[in-house]
């Protein structure tokens, strides 16, 4: 009988097993940020703990960085923030990749950007899209300060095992349809707790046909699905990213490749649940409401709580359309937009922009329109610039920000303000979510947020462009 | 250091509404920026207990009947979205010991079981019998019991509940905070660590 690449992972990095019953597993590389590591060194402090390998764990700042003049904060809190990682990794000796470094950015892209992200590895972070790197075949969870903590001083931390759900997705996409529209489709089908207690594996020949970065799109929503973790297994495209890149060790890279592509799920691997989708059923796909299972294609209608099945689907129908303020049973194209955010651990990568500045260019943002684009690294806003998509974003009317994770979550300048409505391409859409606490959320892919910044309501992106 | 043995929880209840409250929702991201987790009490639910001029609103934490109420009871899929400790160390420090709900999301059900906060799932009847009768008297006693893995109440209402395995024995046996046994098998990691080949 055969494994599935999360029974490898999971075997390979299992220590023991502790004695309330969960497992102790080894986490190959361990990532860290300014919001949840702080307290956890505290705690290390106080406890009068060193960490296990320092050369395991990597350090950025993203959450609180400002996107305009970057390493000026005006907030002092903030600045508090990026003073204390700097001291903890100093003092514990962890690299820190800063400001100055050129190579700062969303914890997510920056992992592998560098080739940290490796198939077959265990990875943690104190962050909820920690996923996102299962587009490796890595096995990657977010994790709570206290297992920060675990980790720092352990390298190790108590961990329950996963039942694995095969999501298949065959055939052919639609023009115009985006990796984020197929982890929308996703979640809206299986729903916002569909995925608890399992790791998602996403198979099938969209997955395939995948670069890694959109794989990194799909992988990041996991936790919005309620899974703990996703990936995909890895193939010649994962090889091929990760050749040369700096944390690659490239001695032999013949054998460490046929490594990475051995933790693959064996075609006889035995699933929890298999789950079936067809491409084609796939259409760009937005949120309605406060949940990131609250999704219809472009051309549907906001739901109506007159057709809810459950009195709890009408409650909780009531609930988000009382929050975004929009009306029930319209279409949900036409819905008029205040701001557009283009970046994110989602869409923060540079076939992200590549793909909407192809779009945008010759376009401009509606009058009344607040549009900023994000990259999700100083690696990828560098190469825009290099390739001049910064241009193509402000001659449109965008701002052309520095990185971070900015308005995904709001916890630098970066905010909406009152009720205003954003066409955002990143993952959560929860009340107060942008930095206001009545700010309204449509997720969608980045072209989508360009097809709405220029026509100044949520549009169907293939009316206005030829993907053909 | 030995642990507290978490094996009963009992007090008085309030139940907040919704399903699928996010850790947004629990410990908006603005109060995060901040390096110790002392005094984010204040910030639990913050958000839905102020308008956005400041006013306090008619939410339930909000209601004199309800204060000090110490077991939060909640719908379907609380905790979702981000994996911030924030949002359990908010409701810790507001005053919570223990959540009763009809499902929690992952992480921050084991994010709580860290902090000695057990989260306990009813079944969606019981999670409204239980909110029926705290609503209509705030003063009865509710007793959670890990053992038995029942909830009592003093007005007679007895509700099955369930949580993981490992986590009503951590919390029970006195090892929710699993550090010192991590620690302890510092041989079993060194092993693992040379027989992955990665980590050098």
């Amino acid at each position: 009988m055969g494994k599935s690449l999360f029974q490898k992972v999971w075997d390979s990095h299992t220590v023991g097993t502790l004695a309330d019953g969960r497992k102790q597993l080894f986490i190959g590389t361990h990532l860290i940020h300014e919001v949840t590591s702080p307290q956890a060194f505290g705690m290390l402090r106080d406890l009068g703990l060193a960490v296990k390998y320092p050369s395991r764990t990597f350090a950025t700042v993203d959450h609180i960085v400002p996107t305009i003049n970057q390493d000026a904060p005006q907030d002092p809190l903030a600045a508090e923030m990026m003073q204390a990682l700097q001291k903890n990794c100093d003092d514990f000796g962890v690299t820190y990749f800063d400001l100055r470094s050129g190579k700062q950015g969303i914890v997510h892209v920056v992992g592998p950007e560098q080739g940290i992200t490796q198939p077959g590895t265990t990875i943690a972070c104190g962050d909820s899209h920690t996923a996102t790197h299962g587009a490796f075949g890595a096995i990657a969870f977010g994790i709570g300060t206290t297992q920060v903590r675990d980790v720092l001083a352990t390298q190790t931390m108590a961990l329950e095992p996963l039942k694995v759900r095969r999501i298949e997705v065959n055939g052919n996409l639609p023009p115009g349809v985006y990796a984020k529209d197929v982890i929308l489709h996703i979640i809206r089908l299986l729903g916002a707790k569909g995925g608890i207690g399992f790791a998602y594996e996403y198979a099938g020949d969209v997955f395939d046909r995948m670069s890694m970065e959109e794989r990194m799109t799909v992988c990041n929503m996991s936790i919005e699905g309620g899974a703990r973790c996703g990936y995909v297994n890895p193939d010649a495209k994962t090889v091929a990213y990760l050749n040369g890149r700096p944390y690659v060790d490239m001695s032999d890279f013949a054998a460490t490749a046929t490594r990475w592509l051995s933790f693959a799920s064996d075609t006889d691997a035995v699933y929890d649940d298999i789950v079936k989708i067809a491409a084609e059923d796939i259409e760009p796909t937005v949120t309605w409401g406060i949940s990131p299972d609250h999704g219809v294609a472009i051309s549907e209608l906001i739901p109506d709580p007159a057709n809810a099945t459950s009195e709890i689907d009408k409650q909780s129908i009531d609930e988000a359309l009382a929050y975004m303020k929009l009306p029930a049973g319209t279409p949900i194209k036409g819905v008029k937009i205040d701001v557009a955010f283009l970046g994110s651990c989602t869409n923060g990568r540079l076939s992200d922009f590549r793909e909407a500045a192809k779009y945008l260019k010759g376009h401009k943002v509606a009058a009344g329109v607040h549009a900023i684009a994000v990259p999700g690294s100083q690696i990828v806003a560098i190469q825009c610039e290099k390739e001049g998509l910064d241009q193509v974003f402000r001659d449109a009317g965008f701002e052309w920000r520095a990185a971070g994770c900015s308005m995904c979550l709001a916890m630098n300048p970066d905010k909406l303000i009152g009720d205003q409505l954003c066409a955002s391409s990143s993952n959560r859409n929860f009340k107060g979510r942008q930095g206001s606490s009545t700010g309204r959320t449509v997720l969608m892919s980045p072209v989508m947020v360009v097809a709405a910044a220029i026509k100044g309501h949520i549009a169907d992106a293939r009316e206005l462009f030829d993907f053909a | 250091m030995a642990l507290e043995k978490v094996k009963q929880v009992s007090g008085r209840g309030v139940f907040v509404p919704g399903a699928d409250i996010d850790t947004d929702r629990i410990i908006p991201a603005r109060f995060m920026k901040c390096v110790t987790f002392d005094g984010l009490g204040e910030f639990a639910f913050y958000d839905v207990r102020f308008d956005a001029e400041g006013n306090l609103t008619n939410h339930p934490l909000n209601e004199v009947r309800f204060a000090g109420a110490n077991i939060l009871i909640a719908g379907m899929n609380f905790g979702c979205g981000s994996s911030r400790e924030h949002a359990p160390q908010s409701l810790r420090k507001y005053g919570f010991d223990a959540v009763v709900a009809e499902s929690f999301a992952e992480i921050f059900n084991g994010n709580c079981t860290t902090l000695a906060m057990p989260c306990v799932v009813a079944s969606a009847a019981d999670v409204a019998a239980l909110r029926a009768a705290v609503e209509a008297d705030p003063q009865i006693q509710i007793t959670i019991d890990l053992e038995t893995q029942k909830v009592t109440t003093s007005t007679g209402h007895i509700i099955s509940i369930t949580l993981p395995e490992s986590a009503r024995d951590a919390l029970t046996a006195g090892r929710w905070d699993p550090i010192q046994e991590l620690i302890d098998n510092n041989a079993q990691i060194e092993e693992r660590a040379k027989a992955l080949g990665y980590v050098a």
